[in-house]
């Protein structure tokens, strides 16, 4: 393929009008700004704007010179100190724990299926691709389902209980257990962990591990040695993908558990925004903590796509 | 432990053995993903009311009697939920399209001021969270553009928005796998720019033009956060939005009939998507990665 640079020059002389990329770019660029940089600029607007007193409703305000922070100020003493601060520190022990659970878990699936599933590899491929394709909302109903105190799982365990009549309650699955929630976040976002991983594994040269064995080292040398640091931006880009949403989930301890004591910081913002009429503010001052505390995570997974984006072209 | 870490370690010395361990533990874990979803499908044919009592197969969850008014054809709630679903979907699909594939080809070739701000305002939706963009317009909609009601004009709105970076990378891959030597040889031969690109480029991008269209449909039906952020009233719920304030209301199998036609639309979708682009890999003599085939699009 010639550069793309020297065709560029070349074009230019053959006459193409400068506008026209731009112009392709155009509809695009101005939807974009209008229902996406406009939107984010009115989170800062309405966090920072005035509450109405008689309307008890926030009143947005444009200009950055009278932004008033006295809201944003209010989240951020709420969140060191006060109720929020524990509901924040709930959704980072949740998250920690469930990406650590989808690295241990997801870790081997990933391997076996790149590089040990052999003939039958397309089919292992098609199992583990197969909850991208079925609804987030319809995989969670589905253990609400079975944890229901009717439900499937309290028959299995009361079956088992009575072959070695043991007394057995069957508990509430579903009234506020952390690990239901946590296992039901692993259960949501693994698929989305698996398949960076699966890919950045799958593009480990063969030829690599072979030489690593032929220099003398043992399979778990070359396993920790080359294939582990290999496949560490498949780790990092898959657990960026799952922490990023995770972040922000509130349908996930909503469907499974529904109590306070489960609360995600998600949570908080969906009930100020959808649950109520007067939070506006309230919630876009969360949700700009929020957008603050994930910076970090997007700007690096940006990178990671742009690099990715970058090697394409090559 | 000991016995389970032994086992692993003799299966392990030679690495080009069969792995013992690793297919138990790939499968428990394909069992575990599929098996509760599974279920629910069982129970969307279930003759009785229960959820989990198996009482005998039917259908009369998805197409009973127009008398009972309990099946996903005659309940309105449900059947609002899906038309409103595919509605969405298919205008989004129409939009985004387009948009996606056209900014696509401009960013690729835009070399001035303002495209790697264009290129970085397309990317950042892709790894903003849902809820954040949720609420940003869900702001909007009720504070600037507040001429859009709420309902099915704010949810199309708001779907395009989040599908456009989804085509311009799918695009964009295909773009580059293909180059500028075609259309350079079609402008030596005399074309004229636009010729070359009627003619050369755009056939040349018809696949990944038909997979951007299923993929897109498949995302916005797909879609949850947004569709509730931006809902306007009982006529603008769709199927996911359903999907999420019954399960806990202890509903009838319908329900699960419901989840269970949005899974075949979108798994079809998605074929569609991946025929087409093993379809394109095979007459152009690619060799594409076993990912892109079976899952049907570039990462």
């Amino acid at each position: 393929m010639p550069t793309n640079l020297a065709s560029g020059a070349e074009y230019a002389t053959v006459g193409q009008k400068r506008w026209v990329w731009p112009g392709f770019a155009l509809p695009g660029v101005l939807w974009l700004a209008l229902f996406f940089l406009v939107p984010f600029y009115a989170v800062f607007a309405v966090a920072m704007g005035q509450l109405d007193p008689i309307l008890q409703r926030a009143t947005p305000e444009w200009n950055p010179f009278y932004w008033d922070l006295t809201i944003l100020g209010e989240a951020f003493a709420q969140l060191f100190g006060g109720q929020l601060g524990l509901i924040a520190f709930r959704t980072i022990a949740y998250v920690f724990i469930a990406s650590l659970l989808c690295l241990i878990i997801g870790y081997p699936v990933a391997y076996f299926v790149s590089r040990k599933a052999g003939r039958w590899r397309w089919l292992w491929l098609l199992l583990i691709l197969a909850p991208f394709w079925i609804n987030y909302l319809m995989r969670m109903m589905s253990w609400v389902n079975l944890l229901s105190p009717d439900g499937q799982v309290n028959r299995w365990l009361t079956t088992i209980a009575s072959w070695f009549s043991v007394e057995f309650v069957p508990p509430d699955w579903l009234a506020g257990h952390h690990l239901v929630v946590v296992l039901g976040l692993v259960y949501g976002y693994i698929p989305f962990f698996i398949l960076p991983l699966f890919a950045a594994l799958d593009r480990i040269d063969e030829a690599t591990l072979e030489a690593s064995r032929d220099l003398g080292a043992s399979s778990s040398q070359t396993f920790w040695r080359v294939t582990w640091p290999l496949s560490r931006y498949g780790v990092l880009g898959g657990l960026v993908i799952i922490m990023l949403p995770m972040f922000g989930d509130y349908y996930t301890p909503n469907l499974l558990s529904g109590s306070p004591r489960t609360r995600m910081y998600g949570n908080t913002i969906d009930q100020f925004i959808n649950q109520t009429t007067s939070g506006g503010a309230l919630g876009a001052a969360l949700t700009i903590i929020l957008m603050m505390f994930v910076a970090g995570l997007m700007v690096y997974y940006l990178r990671s796509i742009n690099r990715a984006t970058e090697e394409a072209r090559r | 432990m000991t016995a389970l870490g032994s086992r692993f370690k003799a299966g392990a010395t030679n690495p080009w053995g069969k792995p013992r361990v690793l297919p138990v533990v790939t499968l428990l874990y394909v069992l575990w993903s599929l098996i509760p979803v599974g279920i629910a499908v069982l129970f969307s044919f279930n003759s009785g009311r229960s959820r989990s009592t198996w009482q005998g197969f039917s259908t009369r969850w998805y197409v009973g009697t127009p008398e009972a008014a309990e099946s996903v054809l005659y309940d309105e709630s449900l059947r609002f939920a899906l038309t409103q679903s595919v509605r969405l979907a298919v205008l989004t699909m129409l939009v985004a399209t387009p948009i996606g594939v056209a900014l696509a080809l401009g960013l690729a070739r835009w070399r001035g001021r303002g495209a790697r701000a264009s290129n970085l305002l397309m990317l950042i939706p892709l790894v903003t969270p849902e809820i954040v963009m949720g609420v940003a317009l869900f702001l909007v909609f009720d504070e600037v553009y507040d001429f859009v009601p709420f309902g099915t004009w704010t949810q199309f709105l708001g779907h395009v928005t989040f599908s456009i970076s989804f085509v311009v990378i799918m695009v964009r891959g295909r773009l580059f796998a293909i180059g500028r030597d075609y259309e350079e040889a079609a402008m030596d031969l005399g074309a004229s720019p636009f010729q070359a690109m009627r003619r050369v480029l755009l056939p040349l991008l018809a696949p990944a033009l038909l997979a951007s269209l299923a993929i897109v449909f498949a995302i916005s039906i797909d879609d949850f956060v947004i569709s509730q952020f931006l809902i306007g009233g009982p006529e603008s719920v769709t199927i996911p939005v359903q999907l999420y304030s019954g399960a806990r209301l202890a509903p009838p199998p319908s329900l699960n009939a419901l989840a269970t036609i949005l899974m075949v639309v979108t798994i079809g979708a998605i074929s569609v998507a991946g025929l087409v682009f093993r379809a394109l890999g095979k007459r152009r003599g690619e060799r594409g990665s076993a990912l892109e085939s079976v899952a049907g699009f570039e990462m």
